[in-house]
């Protein structure tokens, strides 16, 4: 057999994730601190994994609609309409999703067309070009940069726009930098796209975990846009809910439907514990007025706030980010790339960070540093940081 | 009033007890002086009571027992049962101690080296106290969680080492 010629030379071209080398070294290090977690340090709140074994004893174990539980799309359109002030029909602008992961695939899939290009700001999370390339299309970086905080210019974005742009991928709060969008900035991007048929893919999974008096803005809810906007969101990140892969899209119905017809012939349905679980989720959300996700949003923010003057401190400058869980210093000042600087890190002080350049181009001369770990490892692999920069 | 950054101190010295001012000010973008006086305001208003370290004894060589004792008392006229909790909470053996809604009045943890200890405690201090009318005497045998903290069959962290 020769298995060069029978992949798909699309999934071939896509190389392996740059992470997986740190991996597997840090799996060998029994000592290691990993500053490389993409997900909280929390475990899900024990009265949803309540509801899910609750779930599981009462026998309900069976396919739910392939839309998603209707208990479940009621309260994502509850919370849409609360939180966001933007409102979809929980009968057809809402899909549960195995994941938010599920809903970008979805949505190049539904989308793109061989050659279409989609625009992506750069750094950004390892999973959409990838996406883009397997549906078809190509992916187009727009680069980011620190003195903006990572946020995307109408002007670098209007530089972008080719004949050939289906859609536009916005990724605030992003991961890997932690920048945010203001309202202001997202109109001033509304007003580049309006009058196109560009499409926005607004992945909003980190939307609750923001700082500083930041608060959040759906795209969907920019005057003009919910028609061009397809709204990525799931309970991963709000909800310490990660393993569960539950997921959803908001979306006008005319760019749903055909997201919905590929999910209804291949996945079916998100699986009914997690489902359950997310159901639980908001509802004691509801209940307690989002008690747990603001517990959890303090911390985060006091571990940010010693992440980003420590850095600083260091000679490593770091701008503050003000959304998710990590944060993007400079390593420029060390004369190493990033590649090399995480390495070497991990080598002599056995501090896992990620490079900036696993998130595009843009992330050369960065590191990507989760918080979500507790106050007393965050410390120590600071004291390792330091210890690694002084002996340069 | 509790302020935000009461709020942040509070919640910090409950997962670390060690941590500075100084850290405390960089964690809350506020200074170290403001943290101090925010400190020593919590102090005075009793709500920071004292700054302990939570063990685990029962994985040292050290000898001991607890127990759980239910007391039932007659509360008395104008003091109800503040008096005898005053009385009670004043033995070196009783850790803690609560005013309870149910079948009894107060939750006594109590603590002593042996057994004989702690019964001669329950029969010749506590049962005798005026006003106690009964008591219920438990003993523990093992500690799950205390103070928030899981002290057996925790879990550690089972998350992928390096993730996107």
């Amino acid at each position: 057999m020769q298995y060069d010629r029978i992949v798909n030379p699309r999934v071939a071209s896509v190389p392996p994730s740059g992470i997986r080398k740190f991996f597997d070294i840090v799996k060998q290090m029994p000592e290691a601190i990993s500053l490389g977690v993409g997900e909280p340090d929390f475990v899900t709140p024990w009265s949803i994994r309540d509801a899910a074994i609750a779930s599981i004893e009462e026998g309900r174990t069976q396919y739910t609609s392939n839309w998603g539980l209707e208990s479940l799309r009621e309260k994502i359109a509850a919370y849409l309409r609360m939180r966001y002030h933007v409102a979809y029909s929980p009968v057809d602008e809402i899909l549960v999703t195995v994941g938010a992961s599920e809903g970008i695939d979805l949505a190049m899939r539904a989308l793109l067309c061989p050659g279409d290009e989609v625009l992506i700001p750069d750094p950004s999370y390892v999973s959409y070009a990838p996406c883009v390339t397997f549906a078809g299309g190509v992916a187009v970086p727009v680069v980011t940069r620190a003195q903006d905080c990572f946020a995307l210019t109408p002007e670098a974005l209007a530089a972008a726009i080719t004949p050939r742009t289906k859609a536009l991928i916005l990724p605030y709060p992003n991961n890997p930098t932690g920048g945010v969008m203001t309202q202001e900035q997202l109109k001033a991007i509304a007003r580049v796209l309006r009058g196109t048929d560009i499409v926005v893919i607004s992945d909003e999974i980190y939307s609750e975990l923001i700082y500083d008096g930041h608060e959040h803005t759906a795209f969907a809810a920019v005057e003009g846009m919910r028609e061009r906007t397809v709204t990525i969101n799931g309970f991963s990140k709000a909800f310490a809910m990660t393993g569960w892969r539950v997921g959803y899209i908001a979306a006008p119905r005319e760019l749903l439907t055909p997201m919905f017809k590929i999910h209804q012939y291949t996945m079916l349905c998100a699986s009914i514990q997690g489902q359950v679980a997310a159901d639980r989720a908001l509802g004691r959300a509801f209940e307690t007025g989002f008690e747990d996700v603001r517990t959890m949003v303090r911390s985060y923010d006091r571990r940010r706030r010693l992440m980003v003057s420590s850095f600083n401190e260091m000679g490593l400058p770091c701008f503050e980010p003000r959304g998710a869980f990590y944060v993007f210093p400079s390593i420029a000042p060390t004369g190493l790339s990033s590649e090399e600087f995480c390495t070497r890190l991990l080598e002599s002080e056995q501090v896992a960070c990620v490079p900036g350049t696993a998130f595009g181009v843009s992330g050369e001369g960065y590191i990507r540093c989760s918080y979500a770990t507790s106050l007393d490892n965050l410390g120590k692999a600071l004291e390792r940081i330091r210890a690694f920069l002084r002996g340069l | 009033m509790f302020s935000t950054l009461d709020m942040h101190i509070l919640e910090i010295l409950c997962e670390d007890a060690r941590v500075t001012p100084r850290e405390i000010a960089v964690m809350t973008g506020s200074d170290e002086a403001q943290v101090s006086l925010a400190l020593e305001s919590l102090r005075r208003a009793g709500v920071l009571v004292g700054y302990q370290t939570l063990i685990n004894w029962e994985r040292t060589d050290k000898e001991f027992v607890s127990a759980v004792i239910e007391v039932n008392v007659q509360p008395q006229r104008e003091k109800g049962f503040d008096a005898i909790a005053q009385r009670i909470m004043q033995y070196d053996e009783v850790k803690s101690l609560y005013l309870m809604s149910g079948a009894y009045d107060l939750m006594v943890l109590c603590e002593a080296k042996t057994l004989k200890e702690l019964a001669q405690f329950v029969h010749s201090r506590l049962s005798v106290i005026e006003g106690v009318t009964g008591t219920s005497t438990h003993f523990m045998l093992k500690t799950y969680k205390y103070g928030g903290m899981i002290f057996e069959g925790g879990s550690d962290d089972r998350r992928q080492a390096v993730m996107p």
